[in-house]
């Protein structure tokens, strides 16, 4: 029913391109660089991509430029003209008068906010990049080994990722980060990622799978059957490559998810710990004085909603321009 | 129809035994216990409440025991931070103030979702289909422990509209900013449900025939286009159900709620393994149960479902 009208609308985009590109006749158009143009149209994603990168670049390379720059680190705590009160707000030095050295305050010990938050970004960009490539391993090898092997198997397979569905993972989450709670920071890490990892890939899987189903009776798999290339090799050099269009977009969609989970679990006190910090740790320590230092939430709070929201802007822009059937949604 | 329920039933019930051995041999396998925090018991006191509590049997019986309790008798056993207290006490004390919370977020997420949702189908590419969308966007991505207290900070600490926390019955206006903070994020999923829903339904035929055989526009929309529009709701609804849960946890914990959340924070963290256990089992049973509605609920509405 629908259809119809979303074959017109690509084949009108190809038609297009063709025209913009009849000058050049020998370079064809790719379907990356297809997609990347659309990408480019799309205000909205670009804004995200935009953001993201720049989110990245400054909480990499910002704590090491205030330090270069300011000659404090993020964890610098100041101990002359010790009073009672640290935290202040934006633009205003410790003396409590303006300065151009706290854009976004000071906490609680008086350390500085924006370095604070820049390296809170670190750790946040880093669980979510993480936690989503185990997440990618996982699903990856599951859908493609699902939907090429077929038959029974892939029936239990899939039929495991139903039940696995239905469970409260996050329940199941939490009592894991709270039972095997690490004694060490990067314990705790290491138990986040493989915690957000091992129950965020069951939508992965499926996509695979279903990419994996329709393309495991083509002619250049039965090539690669026909000339004796082995199971696992035609899974993993012919089929994944192929589904890497949907499987970009599901990841991007998937950093944003694993994020805002570590943000949760770190706001109740199981995720990230002292002396390490993610957006979500110093949300939840800015929570606490909400009603006199509001600075304290709002700047990890926003940042971290700014990144969210350019991740799935990315997300969705990166799926009208690599998968033209999904546009409606 | 019947069949349908039965295999429905068959998966739901292995499932949720599965649930519960999983959190189990999680606990079990975790090194310490309730006994090994800050405060040492003496050893002959241990010895005695480990008894009384038949931690000191073989694992395979406090498995059995528990597993047995709670599926025949829906027994959670005594909680062993809250002394005295059954599980099931704990449980039936703390569930009204979640449920309330979360039923009244899930219906204010369904009326301001589907609303929208359907008025940006309806003006598609319009500015106002833009701005509820974009308005979406930043309800997914706005955390609920960051929007919790900046509406606190606004509507309690700056206007003196509302109070900040606690619980005062039902209803309330205590209630208020628990449940805005907690449907945020729903409506903007449904909204975005809603209008994806919508566009391919009013792009089908049987719209065009529903106007070509004179329908006024409402009609059209409300008796016709919603029924086929929503069904991406409908389906919604079980992995809405697992996400509010998870949502009850901080809101209750920023509100100071006395509810399911903030209890099975505390038993995590307390290590009160029969409450963390009972919890968990509760919650999952009540999940698969609802999910198990949504599914038949599901295939009565949309008759291609019901002949697989």
């Amino acid at each position: 029913m629908v259809e119809p009208e979303i074959k017109i609308g690509s084949e009108e985009a190809v038609a297009e391109d063709v025209h913009a590109d009849a000058g050049e006749f020998v370079h064809g158009t790719s379907l990356w660089r297809d997609a990347w143009r659309r990408l480019l149209k799309n205000k909205l994603a670009v804004f995200g991509l935009v953001v993201v990168v720049v989110i990245t670049i400054a909480s990499i390379i910002g704590p090491t430029l205030i330090k270069r720059i300011f000659g404090f680190t993020p964890d610098y705590i100041p101990t002359q003209n010790i009073q009672l009160v640290r935290s202040f707000p934006p633009f205003t030095g410790l003396d409590g008068k303006f300065s151009w050295l706290h854009p976004m305050g000071t906490d609680n010990a008086g350390r500085d906010q924006l370095a604070r938050v820049l390296q809170g970004g670190q750790i946040s960009l880093f669980v979510g990049i993480i936690a989503t490539l185990v997440s990618l391993i996982i699903g990856v090898s599951y859908g493609a080994i699902s939907g090429y092997v077929g038959g029974r198997i892939d029936n239990l397979m899939m039929r495991i990722v139903d039940v696995l569905y239905s469970l409260p993972y996050v329940i199941v989450v939490i009592v894991l980060l709270a039972m095997f709670r690490s004694q060490t920071p990067r314990g705790q890490l290491t138990l986040l990622f493989i915690a957000l990892g091992s129950v965020s890939w069951l939508t992965m899987a499926r996509i695979v799978r279903g990419q994996v189903l329709s393309l495991k009776n083509q002619e250049f798999v039965l090539a690669a059957r026909a000339t004796g290339v082995s199971a696992p090799r035609i899974i993993f050099r012919h089929l994944v490559p192929n589904t890497l269009g949907p499987v970009i977009v599901y990841t991007t969609l998937t950093i944003p998810q694993i994020m805002l989970s570590e943000a949760f679990l770190s706001f109740l006190g199981l995720g990230v710990q002292a002396p390490l910090a993610s957006w979500g740790s110093l949300a939840a320590d800015g929570a606490q004085n909400i009603a006199i230092f509001p600075w304290q939430l709002i700047f990890p709070g926003v940042t971290m909603a700014l990144t969210l929201f350019s991740l799935n802007f990315l997300g969705d822009g990166l799926r009208d321009a690599l998968d033209p059937q999904m546009r409606t949604t | 129809m019947l069949r349908f329920i039965i295999r429905r039933l068959l998966i739901t019930i292995p499932t949720i035994i599965v649930v519960i051995s999983l959190t189990w041999t999680l606990i079990k396998l975790a090194p310490g216990n309730f006994y090994s925090g800050e405060k040492r018991l003496p050893p002959a006191i241990e010895k005695n409440i480990r008894e009384k509590y038949g931690l000191d049997k073989p694992w395979y019986q406090q498995y059995g025991k528990t597993m047995g309790n709670i599926l025949f008798h829906f027994d959670f056993g005594t909680s062993l931070r809250f002394e005295g207290q059954s599980v099931n006490t704990i449980i039936r004390r703390s569930l009204p103030v979640s449920a309330a919370v979360g039923i009244l977020a899930y219906l204010l997420a369904l009326l301001v979702g589907i609303t929208v949702g359907s008025i940006a189908a309806l003006k598609q590419n319009s500015r106002w289909d833009y701005a509820s969308m974009a308005l979406a966007m930043l309800g997914i991505s706005v955390p609920n422990f960051v929007l919790g207290p900046i509406l606190v900070l606004i509507f309690s600490l700056s206007l003196y509209w509302l109070p900040p926390s606690r619980w005062a019955g039902f209803p309330s206006r205590n209630l208020i900013l628990p449940v805005l903070t907690l449907s945020a994020i729903y409506m903007a999923y449904i909204a975005r449900l809603t209008r994806a829903g919508m566009l391919e339904v009013l792009r089908s035929d049987y719209i065009r025939t529903a106007r070509a055989k004179g329908l006024s526009e409402k009609d059209v929309v409300i008796k016709h286009a919603l029924r086929g529009g929503l069904m991406p709701v409908v389906s919604y609804t079980g992995p809405a159900l697992a996400f509010l849960l998870t949502g009850t946890v901080v809101v209750e914990r920023i509100f100071a709620l006395p509810g399911l959340g903030n209890y099975f924070i505390q038993a995590s963290l307390n290590r009160d393994e029969p409450l963390i256990i009972g919890i968990v089992a509760f919650i999952s049973i009540t999940l698969l149960l609802m999910n198990m509605l949504v599914d038949i609920a599901y295939a009565y509405l949309d008759p291609r479902v019901r002949y697989q």
